[in-house]
């Protein structure tokens, strides 16, 4: 009993050490990489930490662009738990937003509140299908779902560019061509006590539920089941396919809910700034979290915080917006490598009873 | 100047085809042999861009763009060693590796492509195939760019040398088997990293043609995903090199569609033309693949096959 528990203990150590020392190599290889381009390192991460972390305003900033990233990234977490690879949460949180911003300004009149319901519904209504679409492809075609999803991605950019400059087009928007606003009344407030819009906690409670779903329900079981072997499962009788689309609904309506909320909460309507990459930012998100729904948390707001920095980076010290981008991608490398690592560390492995 | 009229969409499209296919074509024949070893190399768009934009920056500093496709070619090489290399840890999934190098490689490129978003490089220029004719249209359609000739060559080279060279077959056993390339005495892992590494360098090359031939100047925006679509290219080529350079033709040409159609007039619904080639690509991939049987010219050790 002592020596089972001395195992799980020995696992979560794992777990966590593993990925944390990862992102201090990709620090390192960082430094190093900016030492060879004549900039110093240090002063570098000391503006990543001031721009992230170091006050009020750079936590509200962090914690807004880790809101989206929490649930695209859930987008990619829960179809990983069946087996699936998808990698189009961009195009789910795309569309989603602009149901949202059509959802929005149709209502217009209506009870705020339903207003706000109806917004988020239809977000991840239209998300949930678009990420279905490529997990009934690949259920019943056969068709690999890291490209449908990809290939879906650009499509829903383009029909998103085509509504959004034809016509859905506000006539008022010169500029930037946009759909409607939706009204100020219709706006998704800040959470209690804080400066800090509402999307954050909807990503903690789809992260809180998805995680109890998948650990502890029966549902969560038979997926993780689907995604260890999907032979196996079909063998024991589980219904793969229903299993493996009902993980792909609820991801996609992850990410159609943060595109839903980018524009209740952020921009008022759907325009450009939207396709803003946070779905593929979620990407790295899931990966470093290693697809664990409660590890998305943490390390959205630590990508979150990263990209909140590179606006100080580029003020103070003239380095381009993508310095963070090269840091998320050295990350993203040295973390899917340390998965050799996995049973092979001494410490970690539970003692032989 | 002749009025083409509704002629002008066709011929739009096959210039258009020709222009647009040759990133295409590389990036798809660079996947080829990477695929047929086995592997799977999502990270060609990051290789992609970054190939542009070190063709680019060379071709500046050096006045040369022929060097600058060769750096590009380098560029690429790094990369997918690289993506190679992390491939042969144990546990470590090509697919994860590939999206990892597309996040990596753009943002690179971004990086340290900043101060060469300016200036004007030297670009290659173009062979005039089209000199024969009167119409400035054909003349225009027929500009033919060196690489896309090379490109044609080399698919030609390629599928010869799969079936005909010591090389050629090494690839296509490990990719098959590694049990059998194995028990030949091959080694598995290096087969497969020199064949990632090569499909880098010519998914380089293809990147160089975007920032100096066509567009033919480096911006962020530069690639729309051409490296991506490779991946599902090389698939409805069923893995042929031959078939790789007539499926990069039809992208080129769907591709084209959005913008021929504007010149002669059509400009509702010119975002959704953009999203052609995409669903071009998905309407194939829907209607080749099968939940019941592996394709037919599939390496068996590819990933997406299991």
């Amino acid at each position: 009993m002592a020596s089972a528990r001395d195992g799980q203990w020995r696992q979560a150590a794992e777990a966590l050490v593993i990925p944390v020392a990862a992102l201090a190599a990709a620090m390192v290889v960082f430094g190093v990489f900016m030492a060879a381009l004549g900039q110093n390192p240090l002063e570098i991460y000391t503006l990543i930490y001031q721009g992230a972390f170091a006050s009020a305003f750079s936590w509200q900033n962090t914690l807004a662009r880790a809101a989206p990233l929490v649930l695209t990234a859930l987008c990619v977490a829960l179809p990983a738990q069946a087996g699936l690879m998808v990698i189009g949460g961009e195009g789910a949180l795309v569309l989603g937003g602009l149901a949202a911003a059509v959802a929005g300004h149709l209502l217009s009149g209506v009870a705020p509140a339903s207003v706000k319901v109806a917004m988020a519904l239809a977000g991840m209504a239209i998300g949930a299908a678009w990420i279905a679409l490529s997990g009934a492809l690949r259920q019943y075609r056969g068709v690999n779902e890291t490209i449908s999803s990809l290939l879906l991605t650009y499509i829903a950019v383009a029909l998103f560019n085509h509504f959004v400059e034809g016509p859905l087009r506000d006539p008022a928007s010169l500029n930037k061509p946009s759909t409607a606003h939706i009204g100020d009344a219709n706006m998704l407030g800040n959470l209690p006590g804080l400066d800090i819009h509402w999307g954050l906690g909807f990503g903690v409670v789809f992260c809180v539920a998805m995680y109890v779903l998948t650990r502890h329900t029966t549902y969560g079981f038979a997926l993780r089941i689907v995604g260890g072997n999907p032979r196996a499962a079909r063998l024991a009788g589980l219904p793969v396919t229903p299993i493996v689309l009902a993980a792909c609904l609820l991801g996609g309506g992850a990410a159609g809910l943060a595109g839903a909320v980018e524009v209740a909460a952020v921009h008022g309507r759907a325009n450009a700034s939207l396709i803003a990459g946070y779905g593929y930012a979620g990407i790295v998100v899931a990966f470093i979290a290693r697809q664990n729904p409660l590890a998305i948390l943490p390390v959205a707001v630590l990508v979150g915080g990263l990209s909140a920095s590179g606006g100080m980076l580029q003020r103070r010290l003239d380095l381009p917006d993508a310095t963070v981008l090269v840091l998320q991608g050295i990350a993203f490398m040295l973390i899917l490598g340390s998965e050799a690592l996995y049973g092979r560390l001494k410490p970690f492995r539970p003692r032989a009873a | 100047m002749i009025e083409l009229g509704w002629w002008g969409v066709p011929i739009g499209v096959l210039g258009g085809a020709i222009r647009v296919s040759t990133p295409f074509l590389f990036v798809s024949l660079g996947e080829c042999i990477t695929e047929r070893s086995g592997r799977i190399n999502l990270g060609l768009e990051g290789i992609l861009v970054m190939g542009a934009m070190s063709g680019y920056a060379v071709s500046y500093a050096s006045g040369n763009p022929w060097l600058g496709v060769l750096a590009a070619g380098g560029a690429g090489l790094a990369l997918g060693l690289l993506h190679g290399l992390a491939c042969n840890l144990p546990r470590v999934n090509d697919i994860a590796v590939g999206i990892g190098l597309m996040l990596l490689g753009t943002g690179l490129a971004f990086f340290l492509g900043k101060p060469y978003v300016q200036p004007k490089a030297p670009t290659l220029s173009a062979i005039p195939l089209g000199a024969w004719s009167d119409s400035p249209h054909i003349r225009a359609a027929l500009q033919v760019n060196p690489l896309f000739l090379i490109g044609l060559a080399l698919a030609l080279g390629l599928a010869w040398a799969f079936r005909n060279t010591r090389w050629g077959l090494v690839i296509r056993m490990v990719g098959d088997s590694s049990d059998a390339a194995r028990a030949m005495g091959y080694a598995v892992a290096r087969v497969r990293t020199l064949s990632t590494a090569a499909g880098g360098f010519l998914a380089g090359v293809g990147g160089s043609f975007l920032s100096l031939y066509y567009p033919g100047s480096w911006s962020e925006g530069l690639s729309s995903g051409q490296g991506l679509m490779a991946v599902a290219l090389v698939i409805f080529a069923r893995w042929n090199p031959i078939q790789c350079f007539y499926a990069a033709l039809l992208f080129g040409g769907a591709g084209a569609l959005g913008p021929a159609l504007q010149s002669v007039g059509v400009t509702s619904g010119y975002y959704l033309f953009n999203a052609a080639p995409y669903a071009v690509t998905l309407g194939i991939m829907i209607a080749t693949c099968s939940p019941r049987r592996t394709l037919t010219g599939a390496p068996g050790e590819l990933s997406i096959n299991r």
